[in-house]
């Protein structure tokens, strides 16, 4: 069952950018793109735990902050030569309101 | 004995003779040369490259004033000759008479303006000169409308280019397609359609009638009753050689001055070449045969028996992204049989037309690769009865390679031309390299190929690549990323050119391929616009780096370091106190002192900066940067304060230098420092700009870094007092930001522009006073404490995450 929680306004996130949320396991990121869509991952860069929400977000993709490693944000795998990947959990945008599917989130602490 | 030597016209003819007759006889001419314009020689051809924002005026000088002066030769630059008085032998200008043993006229041609009413309205310009580019190009601003009279090589290039800066162009051209002198009907539509396709409108079968307007240009009436609006009106409808003065000096003239293969006019001592001449009835307007005259005349003058014999010649339009290319007689008529290949798909056409057997005429439109080669195989007279079939594919067919780039280019002979305009054959390069030339500009200087209208320089450097093999090394002119294929110097100039003010507008404007750019664009874009428009661009955080985009230094395990500015390395016991508090209250793990003379605290988490920062603020600390592409710190010495050795003030200078520059961004860190002495305790000489304090003055150095490189220092000026030498630092800091490469330093971008440039620059007093004003007027919007405005609890939450989840995840 997916349980929708309403975690911020998409105006907090700003464009091309993104915010953290708290959870229990770490952080998760929140990526605000030019089109406005918006995309949930860990915040931590399986490279070397680099802060992904501190990048550049470009296109539908981001570019680690300590050492450029690049992810897709639609399946949070590594681009091009770099192999590895992040969780990403639903998110959506519901009347200017930024959803994500806390189920999802919560069951992070048994995988 | 040296001869006097007159010379009528500084243009593209005279010059090439210029060089190839004093590198025969270096000592034995002395030589005058007049002309109308107010400057030496150029490269005309690339007035186009120019007008589209492509070039820069002083990047297609060919002459400088160091030419002339190295020569020895009188330039009378914006003197106009009037008369030859061939009894006496002497030319008369405004400046007065001046004798001759020899003379030479070349002066080019002259726009031809059709005879119709408000042809000489303001806002009618033609198409010759820098004065009528630089018009086009004060008229060309977006929006802003331009028609175009003339739909030939000039006309078009003209349209191009104000297009390209934002007007709204229409061309208007007599005939049924354009450039109809080149090109047959099916290729003109391809350029057409080409042309349309960037905006510009295309009015063929268009008669002028009239220009209208009231004080200046307002609109163009055709004779079929349609008006175009116009705020500019461009007359390219061809030119007839200038030969007033010659006329009147009673030379033999028919459309052009009379000349023989020496290039002698009626009169033995008068002497004539370039578009002014007419050779066996024969007119000239390309710059490949006035190159061969130049040759021919400048060895007759040195007593050789050189003789000039037209040769044929091809044409190429120097608009980016219209590939075309057309050579030889393509007209229809009995007798000739005609091979065409289409491709509609990719906007392909070609036409080879063939009698008895030989190829005499090629037209060709989007892929022109193959140009050259057939081009040889019409001057050569090739027999292609063998080779019918698969003509059209070129050499990569015929010789059975497929489809590899290099192929068209190994397949052409030794003599095969390779620069059209300055007859340089495949031979005479591959010499060149195997003589040692390893790189496009050695060629060039060697061989002059590609040195005229540029758009052989593909082939040369493919057979640069063809000859070196893996030696040969593609010239740095590297795209920015692979958004575009633009360089980073294209953008810089085309943002200036075209007034982009915005990311959007750049990325729209220029073609960039992706939707919002990438990490290597993006920050260089932002800096690029912040530098150029300080009042109209806003800084956009989100195409910065996470150091600039929060103002700290990312550290390995994802917190932040804090380094607070110490001005000159000064500081005191409040400031300190209030670092050894701040970093109590937030755990700092580490504090440790810089390299450039001030402290660090590391190890902070994000969340907790704003508030370290309103801590430090309180105190009257601000941001160091030590994060950014900006300035980074003064470093100084005690200086005559203190020191025994010391001849003025240099911690105070370093100070009020720190003040003046600090919050400016730039295309990569700057770092200064300021030595009381030449002992230099404050390492001033590997910084981007040191001072060296002496007891005349102020010793300012550039160009010095000690990172991955270490560079000293090279002299730039020495400034006599304190106040100067600040003003000299701000303009060379400016310079930098106005011109550098994003992310070279200024050593790196000192080698390229070079360091005279700069100095010329700095020197000039109203070049320095301009830049030191525009360094200030960005100041006013950019020379904020960072931290302080993120240290508001608006802007501080943004440091911490949107939501905490962790509670409802737990239950
Ligand atoms: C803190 C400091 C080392 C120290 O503990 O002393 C330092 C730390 C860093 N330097 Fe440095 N540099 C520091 C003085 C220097 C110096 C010495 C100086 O300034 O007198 C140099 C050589 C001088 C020079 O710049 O020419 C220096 C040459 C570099 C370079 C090489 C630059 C180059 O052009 O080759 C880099 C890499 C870069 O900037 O691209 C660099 C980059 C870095 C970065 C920013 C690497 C990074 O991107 O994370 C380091 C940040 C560490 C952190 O987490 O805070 N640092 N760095 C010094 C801060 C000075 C300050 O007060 O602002
Ligand atoms: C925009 C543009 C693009 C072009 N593109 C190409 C191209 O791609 N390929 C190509 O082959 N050709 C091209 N051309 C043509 C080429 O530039 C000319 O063929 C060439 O410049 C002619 O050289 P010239 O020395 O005969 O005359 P010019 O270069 O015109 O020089 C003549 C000089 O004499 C001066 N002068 C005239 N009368 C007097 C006087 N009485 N006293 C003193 N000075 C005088 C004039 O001011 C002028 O500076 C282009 C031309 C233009 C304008
Ligand atoms: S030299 Fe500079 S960049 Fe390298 S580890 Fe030390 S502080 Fe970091
Ligand atoms: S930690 Fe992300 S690339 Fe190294």
């Amino acid at each position: 069952m997916t349980i929708w929680i309403d975690i911020a306004a998409l105006d907090e996130i700003p464009q091309r950018g993104a915010r953290t949320v708290r959870t229990a396991q770490g952080c998760v990121a929140v990526f605000r793109t030019f089109d406005d869509r918006v995309f949930a991952l860990d915040d931590r860069c399986p490279h070397k735990g680099g802060p992904l929400s501190d990048g550049i977000v470009h296109g539908h993709a981001v570019t680690c902050p300590l050492h450029a490693w690049v992810f897709s944000l639609e399946t949070g795998m590594a681009q091009g030569a770099d192999a590895g990947s992040v969780a990403t959990y639903p998110a959506r945008v519901e009347a200017g309101r930024v959803l994500i599917d806390a189920e999802r989130l919560m069951g992070r602490r048994v995988a | 004995m040296t001869q006097r030597l007159v010379v009528i016209g500084a243009g593209m003819a005279s010059g090439r003779m210029i060089e190839h007759l004093l590198d025969g006889a270096p000592e034995g001419w002395d030589i005058t040369l007049f002309n109308a314009e107010p400057r030496g020689n150029y490269n005309r051809l690339m007035l186009s490259p120019v007008l589209s924002g492509e070039k820069t005026y002083d990047e297609i000088v060919t002459h400088d004033d160091g030419f002339y002066a190295a020569r020895g030769i009188a330039c009378r630059f914006g003197e106009t000759v009037t008369r030859i008085d061939r009894a006496r032998k002497v030319v008369v200008s405004a400046g007065g008479e001046t004798p001759y043993d020899r003379l030479v006229i070349a002066t080019g041609s002259a726009p031809f303006i059709i005879p119709v009413a408000g042809r000489d309205l303001p806002g009618v310009v033609t198409y010759r000169d820098l004065e009528d580019t630089n018009a086009m190009i004060a008229a060309s601003a977006p929006g802003a409308k331009a028609v175009v009279i003339g739909g030939g090589l000039l006309g078009l290039e003209a349209a191009a280019g104000m297009a390209a800066r934002g007007a709204d162009v229409t061309v208007i051209h007599l005939m049924g397609h354009l450039m109809e002198r080149q090109l047959d009907p099916a290729a003109g539509y391809l350029l057409q359609k080409d042309l349309e396709r960037r905006g510009i409108r295309v009015h063929c079968k268009g008669a002028t009638k009239a220009i209208l307007g009231r004080d200046r240009v307002e609109a163009v009436l055709l004779e079929d009753g349609t008006v175009y609006g116009a705020d500019l009106v461009c007359m390219a409808v061809g030119i007839r050689p200038e030969v007033r003065i010659a006329t009147d000096a009673a030379l033999d003239v028919g459309r052009g001055i009379t000349v023989d293969a020496r290039m002698q006019t009626s009169d033995p001592s008068i002497f004539a070449l370039g578009e002014c001449v007419e050779f066996e009835e024969q007119l000239f307007g390309l710059v490949a045969p006035l190159y061969d005259q130049a040759r021919v005349l400048a060895d007759v003058l040195n007593g050789g028996d050189a003789a000039f014999r037209p040769v044929q010649t091809a044409t190429k339009l120097k608009v980016t992204g219209c590939d075309l290319f057309s050579a030889g007689d393509f007209a229809e008529a009995p007798g000739r049989e005609e091979i065409v290949f289409r491709d509609p798909g990719r906007g392909i056409y070609k036409r080879l037309v063939i009698e008895n057997d030989r190829l005499i005429g090629a037209v060709m439109y989007g892929d022109t690769a193959d140009g050259n080669w057939f081009f040889q195989a019409i001057k050569d007279g090739t027999d292609i009865s063998a080779t019918r079939e698969t003509l059209i594919f070129g050499p990569a067919f015929a010789g059975g390679v497929q489809s590899d780039p290099l192929a068209a280019v190994a397949a052409l002979p030794p003599e095969a031309e390779i620069c059209g305009c300055n007859g340089v054959c495949k031979g005479r390069i591959v010499q060149a390299i195997e003589g040692g030339a390893t790189d496009l500009g050695q060629v060039r200087a060697q061989t002059k190929a590609s040195a005229s209208c540029g758009t052989c320089t593909g082939l040369v450097e493919q057979v640069l690549a063809l000859t070196l093999g893996d030696a040969f090394q593609k010239p740095a002119a590297q795209a920015i990323c692979g958004c575009t294929d633009l360089t980073h110097e294209e953008v810089r100039r085309l943002i200036k050119a075209r007034e982009l003010k915005s990311m959007p507008a750049v990325m729209q404007e220029l073609g960039w391929r992706t939707s919002c750019g990438c990490p290597s664009c993006r920050p260089a874009l932002n800096f690029y616009l912040l530098a150029d428009w300080p009042l109209e661009y806003r800084d956009d955080a989100q195409s910065r780096f996470v150091n600039e985009r929060l103002h700290a230094n990312i550290q390995k395990d994802g917190t932040f370091s804090v380094v607070p500015r110490m001005w000159g390395g000064v500081t005191n016991p409040r400031e300190l106190r209030a670092i050894a508090d701040a970093a109590e209250k937030y755990d700092v793990p580490m504090v440790k002192v810089t390299g450039g003379q001030r402290i660090d605290l590391l190890g902070v988490r994000k969340e907790d900066l704003p508030a370290i920062w309103a801590d430090l603020n309180a105190a009257g600390l601000v941001s160091g940067h030590a994060y950014s592409k900006g300035l980074r710190t003064v470093k100084t010495c005690v200086g005559s304060e203190f020191c025994r050795f010391g001849t003025q003030d240099s911690t105070g200078l370093g100070i009020a230098l720190e003040q003046r520059l600090w919050g400016s961004w730039t295309p990569h860190k700057v770092k200064l420092g300021v030595s009381g002495c030449p002992r230099n305790c404050a390492e001033a000489t590997c910084k981007d700009v040191g001072i060296v304090c002496v007891d005349s003055g102020y010793e300012i150095g550039v160009g010095g870094a000690a990172g991955m490189d270490v560079k000293e220092t090279q002299r730039l000026i020495k400034a006599g007092t304190e106040a100067e030498a600040i003003e000299i630092t701000v303009a060379f800091v400016q310079l930098y930001r106005e011109h550098a490469k994003y992310l070279d330093r200024p050593y790196k971008w000192i080698a390229k522009v070079g360091l005279d440039w700069v100095r010329d620059q700095i020197a000039d007093p109203a070049t320095r006073a301009g830049l030191v004003e525009r360094f200030d007027l960005s100041q006013r919007v950019y020379q904020k404490d960072p931290w302080a405005e993120r240290a508001q609890p608006r802007e501080a939450r943004r440091f911490r995450p949107v939501a905490d989840l962790s509670l409802e995840a737990a239950e």
